[in-house]
């Protein structure tokens, strides 16, 4: 308790599937989901392994506290080697597959191999089968779910699926669970795609058990009042959801537009939360019309949005008129000022077909951005990209392309390669907005310095949810700290990416960390498993996954020379706004955070810092 | 007062709260498949709406019981399921035009929503107050409340 002890081994290359105990040890130094299964594929696999090898596994991971009602305490993790960047890959997700695998009664899954031809994969509590899935390649997310859900008969299996971009070799093709939850960077679904397994469906019955139960449920609601109390999590997130941020970080200078030519958009307040909850144009009624809670979550800051039917997206296309997952605020800003669109409706049709196909929205908005700025050079022309007006701004332009990409045709096969391989491709590897090979999301570090370390140094590539210092730089949480300023940022990095780390092992989501700090999940946690469980613990379990992740990634190939930030942020300076005049000051920060986290000047732990750590 | 479970479906975001709470009021551990209340999900419609057993004054259930496993507590208008009767029959579960008894394989008797003997769970549980515990003679009261001010608005509209 509140692990299941088990776990489940798939070999897709000879078909058997086994049960295995989960390592007990490993679990009281790794905790669970991110950090328990990152230790298991490195344990497992070659670092140097290609990532769409059958020599590469994929982890479907879930935390002691998933299942039970914590809240937020439904997350899930999927864990690889990712094809993006060749480094360690760990996406995050909610929705309600991750407490459903939980109550089947399996901690984690492993997935190896490679099947001959398409199959998936059914789990009714201990009876786990492979299926022939040959009629459900090359379908959608949402027609897989319901034809799976119709052939086991059974409407309350939970499914994680690809989509056609993890099929076709797009490398940021992601994992969608319950329609439009996404498991979503660094190609996760890319990798469940070159293993020929379409999806997991799941059913438990089971449930879950905690240690003490009367001590967790009052852990539990003392924790859940802090959340109601606060001002983000009890307030903001629910009424606007993460999309509170579009105006804030526009007015910071800090929202990069156009390829981050520009740290302000113009058409930003047309695409923000307000926006969405505004009457539009035609139908009179708003883009936004619910708020939808992820398992166990009382904050629901998921968006439900409609585009209206005449639209010019939707138009005669009666199977997009209905509800969907609508924009989340990276997906507002990849979708939509990174490529300079402020049509809203637009967007949200984008993000449809991004959950449809499973595409990562942050990496495709972000690589038709530099696509864009491709064009607009005159190095990309109707001719290379097949007739499509690559036009900052195009609205046209995004559906199209959001359209070819997941089928991989025409020049979506080479936006689905992202903007890295794209920009090399075309002589311009400057103008890619990357760092290990994926795209940085919708903070410009020139504007919010500490996010400038933290895509150096996230272990997954450029990825704002390593340690989001935009609580503390921007929203004053815990403490406000000067976002224009690199004093301090260091220190300030390497503390959240330890709690991060904590929170994205335990089975919660990580926006409770708005509210919540490590003595609030300490008590919910100790309440629930065995073992102690003490704030101290927690912040070297923490630093302990982020060394192990690092050491995967050296081990992998890659070095302190790949921390590094697109050259645009550190030469061309902020146009307009509060960071006007400012470059990112990453040269300033990385020697410090090295130095902090006890690694040598080239970036590697010290054998010191290692054995500090036990790893 | 005979107090009810007022459900305001509007309020509902789908976060299945209630569901860990009935079961583990009920079961002693969390495991939504057994909760007595459920939330669906009308994803194309956005919207979540939570159900269970009403306690009917004339309960189907109750009726079509051969063996008298489900009684009526005075204090509570709750319609309860003996389980030391309960022979696993299902016929109330054909009988209920709601669906909201349903036979439990585990133990081979049914279950069904009970108030919790008079403080449910699910309703302490929910944390938008799409659920509550309430006066059953005034369930209606917050919807009437709300369609007596649109009523009253467009009478003044109209006078104006």
């Amino acid at each position: 308790m509140s692990w299941t002890g088990k776990l489940l081994r798939v070999d897709l290359s000879t078909g058997s599937i086994t049960s295995e105990a989960l390592n007990m040890e490993w679990a009281d130094k790794y905790l669970g989901q991110r950090g328990l299964a990152s230790k298991y594929l490195a344990e497992e696999i070659d670092p140097k392994v290609d990532p769409l090898s059958p020599g590469n596994k994929l982890i479907m991971a879930t935390g002691p506290l998933t299942g039970t009602c914590a809240s937020t305490g439904g997350r899930y993790s999927v864990i690889t080697k990712g094809p993006l960047t060749g480094a360690i890959a760990c996406s995050n997700s909610g929705g309600y597959f991750g407490a459903e695998l939980k109550f089947a009664g399996w901690d984690m899954i492993i997935i190896e191999g490679r099947s001959e031809k398409p199959v998936y994969l059914s789990i009714l509590d201990d009876k786990a089968e492979l299926h022939d899935a040959s009629d459900l390649w090359g379908k959608s997310v949402w027609d897989t779910d319901a034809a799976i859900k119709a052939r086991h008969q059974d409407p309350m299996m939970r499914i994680s699926t690809i989509g056609v971009a993890g099929e076709n070799g797009v490398l940021y093709a992601c994992v969608i669970n319950d329609l439009h939850r996404a498991a979503g960077r660094s190609g996760v679904g890319t990798v469940m795609g070159s293993k020929n397994l379409k999806a997991v469906a799941v059913r438990g019955t089971g449930g879950v058990r905690v240690k003490d139960p009367a001590r967790f449920m009052e852990a539990t609601a003392a924790a859940k009042k802090v959340l109601a109390d606060n001002a983000v999590t009890g307030k903001g997130l629910p009424t606007y959801g993460t999309q509170v941020l579009m105006n804030v970080i526009n007015e910071a200078g800090a929202l990069p537009t156009r390829n981050a030519r520009d740290v302000q958009f113009e058409g930003a307040h047309d695409i923000s939360a307000e926006a969405m909850a505004e009457p539009r144009g035609k139908d009179h009624k708003p883009n936004l019309i619910a708020n939808q809670a992820c398992f166990g979550c009382t904050i629901a800051c998921g968006r439900i949005s409609q585009i209206d039917k005449e639209h010019f997206t939707v138009v005669n296309k009666p199977e997009y008129w209905h509800a969907s997952g609508g924009l989340e605020y990276e997906a507002a800003w990849a979708l939509g000022a990174a490529t300079g669109v402020n049509d809203l409706d637009a967007l949200t049709y984008a993000n449809f077909i991004c959950n449809e196909q499973a595409i990562d929205p942050i990496s495709f908005g972000a690589t038709l951005g530099a696509a864009m700025e491709l064009y607009d050079q005159g190095i990309l022309d109707e001719e290379t990209t097949g007739g499509l007006q690559l036009t900052f701004g195009s609205a046209e332009a995004l559906v199209k392309a959001v359209e070819l990409v997941g089928k991989a045709e025409g020049f979506g096969k080479e936006l689905g390669q992202g903007s890295a391989r794209l920009c090399a491709k075309y002589g311009k590897p400057e103008l890619s907005m990357t760092v290990k090979g994926q795209e940085f999301p919708a903070y410009d570090p020139r504007g919010i310095q500490g996010m400038g370390l933290t895509y150096a140094t996230a272990n997954r590539g450029a990825c704002h949810l390593r340690s989001y210092t935009v609580a503390s730089e921007i929203l004053g949480i815990p403490e406000k700290t000067d976002p224009l300023s690199v004093d301090g940022k260091a220190a300030l990095v390497k503390a959240f990416q330890d709690a991060t780390a904590a929170f994205d092992s335990s089975g919660l989501c990580l926006f409770t960390s708005f509210a919540w700090t490590l003595e609030d999940v300490a008590p919910q946690l100790d309440a629930a498993c065995e073992g102690a469980w003490t704030v101290d613990k927690l912040l070297e379990v923490g630093e302990r996954i982020w060394n192990l992740e690092r050491q995967f990634n050296l081990a992998a190939g890659l070095t302190g020379k790949d921390d590094k930030l697109p050259e645009r942020l550190v030469k061309e300076a902020a146009k307009t706004g509060p960071a006007q005049g400012l470059t990112a000051g990453i040269d300033k920060m990385l020697p410090e955070y090295y130095e902090l986290r006890g690694w040598t000047a080239d970036g590697v732990p010290t054998n010191e810092t290692l054995s500090r750590l036990a790893l | 007062m005979l107090r009810a479970l007022v459900i305001d479906a509007g309020k509902c975001t789908g976060c299945k709260q209630c569901e860990l709470a009935c079961s583990f009021e009920n079961e002693g551990l969390f495991n939504v498949s057994k909760s007595r209340i459920r939330v669906f999900d009308f994803h194309q419609d956005g919207r979540f709406v939570p159900y269970t057993c009403t306690q009917c004054s004339e309960a189907w259930c109750q009726q079509a019981c051969p063996v008298d496993a489900i009684s009526t507590d005075a204090a509570t208008g709750v319609k309860q399921v003996d389980e030391a009767l309960c022979v696993g029959c299902k016929v109330c579960t054909i009988a209920c035009p709601f669906g909201t008894v349903n036979y439990n394989a585990a133990t081979g008797k049914v279950i069904k929503c009970d108030l919790c003997g008079g403080d449910p769970a699910c309703a302490k549980a929910c944390p938008t107050g799409a659920i509550v515990y309430a006066d059953a003679e005034q369930a209606g009261f917050e919807r009437m409340k709300s369609w007596a001010a649109r009523t009253d608005a467009g009478a003044q509209a109209s006078a104006s």
